[in-house]
């Protein structure tokens, strides 16, 4: 579904360049859920640029259904981090949910089915006419969620979606995440720095090294496939699978020999 | 309680000077300064008589077909500028040079090219009322949030509908700032292109009035420009609150958090 081959992306500044991405390659399957993790600044966001057609790489390439990506795709939605700057605060949730359906040229009655559909999917059913600016910051990223659902993607891609929500809302979006990738079966990669996160929500888990960033990892997540907060999080597997992504995620910045636990190299 | 307050507050300090004037100069016999009541008299028999029409419309008429044409050329310039590079580089120095020129100098110019009909006033209005707008509307075209335009993007917003739906709708606040300064410069050069060479409008009847020594018809043509003024701006923040409802909600829902 998702090919991602090679992808290097340089930075030239003036008498400067940063190499931010060095060389990643995996590929995500139809209908899988894959977790990002990384520590900040490992070009997470850079990644989810290339791979949504935002930036180009200054190699290797990004294959959508084996389509070559060179601007955002039509089968792509993304969900980003601010969403206070990614809904369009002059117009309603609604209209926001059907600003990209329109743009797909829908009908109306379908476009009303959509939208009827996604915003009930993430507990707004109610909100229809408000504006984005009126809910709370969990009910807003609930609205980007629901307007990447009704755009009816094959890959939806999220950039750290909660990372500006307090701790409950998270918890509760963390679920909603589940939820809806398990009725509408949708690809999906999202993208954290939270080890927790990442583990909870994914079949799979690719931990990125800092900048330069490689793959440091490509982690299957054996959690049963219905999880709770409660019961999930406090499960011993998800523990050692917690250990084990942090250690990677902190393997290089431990001097080597040094007997601290995430010093230990790690079987996957 | 708190909205007899508020009317006290906005009423208060015109009605004592409208009541200062009228007992100040109620027995003047001093020729320039005629009593408020002959004023009023004649602010009532003239201008809201035969010169609503002979005078007033024609000038309000010129001010809106100016201001009209300000608004589109300034707003599709605007758009231009700033989304492109090159249209900037090329546009810039040279619309730098025409903003310089004060606008009431190209009167005698427009004159030679246009006549004395109304297209002359018409262009001298909206090409010096155009420039707020266009600077403005450059500004906030160029500061679309680069999460928003990254949406757009993502969704397949593109062209027209990407300037209908997310350029526009965004620089809106920007835009009718420009368009607030815009409309006082539009009220002024109304007033100056009819002084030159005119035989109707609101500027050209206050001149004829004063060169006629009808001091109390000068004196309420002033009243008469103030009122307009201020009626116009009431209908502009009536605009600009519907069509920034939104902008004025989001700016309070960001103050309270």
């Amino acid at each position: 579904m998702l090919d991602v081959r090679g992808i290097q992306k340089i930075y030239e500044g003036k008498g400067r360049t940063v190499e931010a991405v060095r060389d990643l390659t995996f590929s995500v399957g139809s209908g899988e859920l894959v977790c990002i993790v990384g520590p900040s600044g490992s070009g997470k966001t850079t990644l989810l640029k290339i791979m949504s057609g935002l930036l180009q790489p200054t190699a290797g390439e990004v294959l959508v259904e084996g389509k070559r990506v060179d601007g955002p795709p039509p089968g792509m939605a993304v969900v980003f981090q601010e969403y206070g700057r990614s809904l369009f605060p002059w117009m309603t949730v609604r209209e926001n949910v059907e600003l990209p359906l329109k743009q797909k040229k829908l009908p109306a009655a379908r476009r009303t089915e959509l939208i009827d559909e996604s915003l009930a999917a993430v507990g707004l059913a109610e909100a229809h006419g408000a504006y984005p600016w009126q809910l709370s910051g969990g009910m807003q990223q609930r609205v980007a969620i629901a307007r990447a659902v009704a755009y009816e993607p094959q890959v939806l891609l999220m950039d750290e979606p909660f990372a500006a929500v307090d701790a409950q809302t998270r918890a509760d979006l963390e679920d909603l995440i589940r939820d809806i990738w398990h009725r509408f079966q949708v690809t999906t990669l999202f993208v954290t720095h939270d080890i927790d996160e990442a583990v909870y929500l994914g079949q799979r888990v690719l931990i990125l090294s800092s900048s330069p960033t490689v793959v440091r990892q490509d982690l299957a997540i054996d959690l049963p496939d219905a999880r709770d907060q409660l019961t999930t999080r406090s499960s011993p597997r998800f523990a050692e699978l917690r250990a084990q992504v942090y250690s990677q995620i902190h393997r290089p910045k431990e001097p080597a020999g040094e007997p601290a636990s995430g010093a230990h190299p790690v079987a996957s | 309680m708190s909205v007899l307050r508020r009317t006290g507050y906005v009423l208060g300090l015109p009605v004592v000077l409208l009541v200062s004037w009228w007992f100040l100069s109620a027995n003047s016999t001093d020729f320039f300064f005629p009593p408020l009541s002959r004023i009023l008299e004649s602010l009532r028999e003239e201008w809201f008589g035969p010169r609503l029409t002979e005078d007033v419309w024609p000038s309000l008429y010129r001010l809106a077909a100016g201001y009209a044409v300000a608004i589109v050329v300034a707003v599709a310039l605007g758009v231009l500028i700033g989304t492109s590079r090159i249209a900037r580089g090329l546009l810039e120095p040279v619309l730098e040079f025409f903003r310089a020129i004060p606008p009431p100098v190209l009167v005698p110019i427009f004159i030679l090219f246009f006549g004395l009909g109304d297209g002359m006033k018409i262009l001298v209005i909206a090409f010096g009322c155009m420039w707020p707008i266009l600077l403005n509307t450059v500004e906030g075209v160029r500061a679309v949030d680069s999460v928003l335009s990254d949406t757009g993007r993502v969704y397949g917003l593109s062209g027209w509908p990407r300037l209908r739906h997310l350029v526009l709708p965004s620089a809106s606040p920007q835009i009718f700032a420009g368009l607030r300064q815009g409309l006082s410069v539009a009220i002024i050069l109304m007033v100056i292109s009819e002084l030159f060479a005119a035989d109707n409008g609101l500027g050209f009847a206050v001149v004829q009035a004063q060169r006629s020594f009808a001091v109390p018809e000068t004196w309420a043509g002033m009243l008469m420009l103030g009122l307009l003024g201020f009626l116009l701006a009431l209908l502009f923040r009536i605009v600009e609150n519907r069509q920034l409802a939104w902008y004025h909600g989001l700016r309070r829902a960001q103050r309270s958090n």
